[in-house]
C-alpha cells in the first residue's frame, strides 16, 4: 500500500548538508498497522511527511496506493494539482492536533471536504457521521479550545478520514496525551483499522505504541531502517534491538567468572511451557532467573528470559541444546571466561 | 465662538475627517492586506517562497512606513493631483494617507499572519489544499483577532496623519484646529475639538478592542460579545430571552473536574456507536 525505495532526504543547514534520511526501503502491507519507532531525530517524522510529500524528498520514489507521488510532485516547494488529488486520499493525523481554532469541531471536520468541494449539505452530513465514527457527536458546536487533548486528536482523526482515505497518516499522533487517553487514541485506531481496512503508518517513540496496536513495525536510527517486518517475528528474532526494547531483561550484571549467561526468546505457543523446571529437573542444572519479560503481541504472548548456568560455555552444551530442542532461541550472551582470558 | 457657531464647523470638519479616514482605511485593508500575506507567503520557507519578490516588497513597505508623513504628503502633491485632480481638500488628503496606511497596515498583516501556526498550513496542505486555500480558510482567518487589532491601530494612526493633512489644507478636524485653534487664538474652540479627537480615538479604540476579543475569544469562556455572534444560541436567544445568561450553550463541555480521563470516559466507544 505505502512503499518507498532508497528514499533520502538531505537539508541544508547552515551551509552543512544534514541527512534526515539515508535510503529508507518501507514496505506497508494494505489494511495493516504498521509503526516506525525511534529517538528523536532518527527521521522517522522526515519518512512520514515524505509520504504525503509535505517534505520533498531528495532522491527516492514514494508509491501510495499504486500511486508514485514522487513522480507527481512537481517543481518548488508547492504542490501540483495532482498531487493535490493524491493527497485527498491520504489522511494525516498530527501531534500537536493543528485543529482550527477560529473554526468548531464540525467546520473543522467539514475543511476537507469544503477542499474537495462538497456542498454544504452533504458536508454537514458527512461530518456527522465522522464525529459519530469518533465519538463525539454531542461536541460538534464545541470549539478546541473547549476540548481535552484526546478529544481534539479524535477530532484530528475525525478530520483526516474525511476524505475517505485508504491510507492514514499519524505523526505522532499521541505523544501529547497522558497514557489513558493514548490507550484510547491507539483503540479507535486499532478500532477503525479493522472496520474501514484502512491502513495506519504511525511514527512514534512510545514502545508501547508499538505493541499494542501495530502489526509491522519498523525500527529507525540515524536515517536509516535497522529492523523491520511483522511485529511478532520481529520480537522473536533473537538480538534484535526492538525485542531488547520491547522485552528488556535489565543490564548485563557482572557475573560470576564462571557462568554463562543465556537470554532466551520464546515465541508464541512455547511460552507457557514451564521449561525452567523441565531443565532443572531433567539436567539437574542450578539456574538463576536475571530477568524477565512478556508481552502480547498480536494475541500471541512472546517473551524473554535472561537465565545464568553455572559453569563455562562448553560445559552448558547439553542443557542448551535442550533448550533449543524445545523451540526456543537461546543467544549466548557471554561466555565469561573467554572474556578473562 | 459660541458654541452654535462652533457646532455646523465641526460637524463639517468631522464628516471631512470621517471620509478621508474611512477612505484610507479601506484602501490599506484591500492593498495592506495582500501585500502583508504576501510578504509572509513568499518570505524563506513560505509557501510560494520567492526572494525578489519579498525583498522587493519589503523594500517598499519600509520606505513607506520610514517616510514621516509630512514628507509624505508634500512629496505626493503631484501624485494626488493626477488622481483626484486638486491637492485641497479632505479628497486630495485621502491619497496621501493612503499611501500611508497601506505599508504600515501591511507590516502589521504581516506580523499577524506569521503567528499562525505552520502547522495547520501543513494540515491544510495535507488535506490536498492549494496556497489559495492555505490563505482563505487559515491564515486570514486564524489571524483575524490580531488582524483587527491591526486595524484599529491603522485607523487610529491615520486619524493622526489627517490632522496633520488638515493643516496644510486638507480639511477636517485638523484644519479646524489650525485656522481657528491656532490662527484665531480661540482657545475653547480648540479644547472642542481636542475632546472630540480624544473620544474619537477612544471610540475607535475601544470597538476594536471589542471586535478582536470577541473574535480572540472563540470557544474561550463566555462574555457578552458571545451573544452577538452568529450561532443557534441567538434564535434560543429571542425565544426564551431569560434563560439566556444561566443555560449553557449546547457545545460548551461540562468544566466540572473530570479529571485525565475526560476523553474516552464521556463519549460512548466507537465500537460501540454503530
Amino acid at each position: 500500500m505505502i512503499t518507498t525505495a532508497d528514499l533520502r532526504k538531505t537539508y541544508r543547514v547552515r551551509g552543512r548538508d544534514v541527512t534526515a534520511l539515508d535510503g529508507v526501503d518501507l514496505h506497508v502491507q494494505e489494511g495493516e498497522v504498521y509503526g516506525v519507532v525511534g529517538t528523536s531525530g532518527a527521521g522517522k517524522s522526515t519518512l512520514v511527511r515524505c509520504v504525503n510529500m509535505l517534505e520533498r524528498p531528495t532522491s527516492g520514489t514514494v508509491t501510495v496506493d499504486g500511486l508514485e507521488l514522487t513522480a507527481l510532485a512537481g517543481r518548488g516547494p508547492r504542490a501540483g494539482r495532482g498531487l493535490r488529488a493524491a493527497r485527498r486520499s491520504i489522511g494525516m493525523v498530527f501531534q500537536h492536533f493543528n485543529l482550527l481554532s477560529s473554526r468548531t469541531v464540525r467546520d473543522n471536520v467539514e475543511l476537507p471536504l469544503e477542499i474537495m468541494g462538497l456542498d454544504r449539505t452533504e458536508r454537514r452530513r458527512r461530518a456527522g457521521d465522522l464525529l459519530d465514527l469518533v465519538g463525539l457527536a454531542d461536541k460538534a458546536g464545541a470549539y478546541p479550545a473547549q476540548l481535552s487533548g484526546g478529544q481534539k486528536q479524535r477530532v484530528g482523526i475525525a478530520r483526516a478520514l474525511a476524505g475517505d482515505p485508504k491510507v492514514l497518516l499519524s505523526d505522532e499522533a499521541t505523544s501529547a496525551l497522558d497514557p489513558e487517553t493514548t490507550r484510547s487514541i491507539l483503540e479507535l485506531l486499532r478500532d477503525l483499522n479493522r472496520r474501514l481496512g484502512l491502513t495506519v503508518l504511525l511514527i512514534t517513540h512510545e514502545m508501547d505504541v508499538i505493541t499494542s496496536v501495530c502489526d509491522s513495525a519498523a525500527l529507525m536510527r540515524g536515517g536509516r531502517i535497522t529492523e523491520s517486518g511483522r511485529l511478532a517475528d520481529l520480537l522473536a528474532t533473537p538480538g534484535s534491538e526492538l525485542a531488547r526494547a520491547v522485552l528488556p531483561l535489565g543490564d548485563l550484571p557482572a557475573g560470576r567468572p564462571d557462568a554463562t549467561v543465556l537470554d532466551i526468546t520464546f515465541p508464541g505457543e512455547t511460552a507457557a511451557r514451564p521449561f525452567v523446571s523441565q531443565l532443572a529437573r531433567t539436567h539437574h542444572v542450578d539456574l538463576s532467573i536475571l530477568g524477565a519479560a512478556v508481552e502480547t503481541v498480536g494475541g500471541r504472548q512472546i517473551g524473554r528470559m535472561r537465565i545464568e548456568l553455572p559453569g563455562r560455555h562448553d560445559e552448558n552444551a547439553v542443557p542448551i541444546g535442550y533448550l533449543r530442542e524445545q523451540g526456543l532461541l537461546v543467544d549466548v550472551v557471554t561466555d565469561r571466561t573467554e572474556d578473562a582470558a | 465662538m459660541t458654541w452654535a457657531e462652533m457646532q455646523p464647523l465641526l460637524l463639517t470638519a468631522t464628516r471631512e475627517t470621517l471620509s478621508m479616514v474611512g477612505t484610507a482605511t479601506l484602501v490599506a485593508l484591500l492593498a495592506g492586506l495582500p501585500a502583508g500575506v504576501l510578504l509572509v507567503l513568499t518570505d524563506r520557507g513560505g509557501l510560494l517562497q520567492n526572494r525578489p519578490v519579498n525583498r522587493v516588497l519589503g523594500a517598499v513597505v519600509n520606505v513607506g512606513r520610514s517616510l514621516p508623513f509630512i514628507v509624505l504628503m508634500l512629496a505626493l502633491t503631484q501624485f494626488t493631483k493626477w488622481v483626484v485632480g486638486t491637492s485641497l481638500g479632505w479628497q486630495a488628503a485621502s491619497v496621501p494617507l493612503a499611501v500611508g496606511a497601506v505599508p504600515f497596515f501591511a507590516r502589521l498583516v504581516e506580523t499577524a499572519v506569521r503567528e499562525v501556526d505552520g502547522g495547520l498550513v501543513e494540515a491544510v496542505q495535507a488535506m490536498g489544499g492549494s496556497t489559495w486555500t492555505a490563505v482563505r480558510k487559515v491564515l486570514v482567518p486564524e489571524a483575524l483577532p490580531s488582524l483587527v487589532a491591526g486595524l484599529t491601530t491603522t485607523v487610529i494612526a491615520v486619524v493622526g496623519y489627517s490632522a496633520m493633512a488638515g493643516a496644510v489644507g486638507g480639511g477636517g478636524l485638523g484644519n479646524l484646529a489650525y485656522t481657528y485653534g491656532y490662527m484665531r487664538f480661540e482657545t475653547d474652540f480648540m479644547t472642542v475639538i481636542v475632546v472630540e479627537l480624544v473620544l474619537l480615538v477612544a471610540l475607535v479604540q475601544a470597538l476594536g478592542d471589542l471586535a478582536a476579543r470577541a473574535l480572540a475569544h472563540r470557544g474561550r469562556g463566555s462574555g457578552p460579545v458571545r451573544l452577538l455572534r452568529r450561532r443557534p444560541a441567538a434564535v434560543r436567544t429571542a425565544r426564551a430571552p431569560h434563560a439566556v445568561r444561566t443555560a449553557p450553550r449546547g457545545g460548551t463541555p461540562d468544566p466540572g473536574p473530570a479529571g485525565p480521563s475526560e476523553d474516552g470516559g464521556a463519549v460512548p466507544e466507537p465500537a460501540a456507536s454503530h
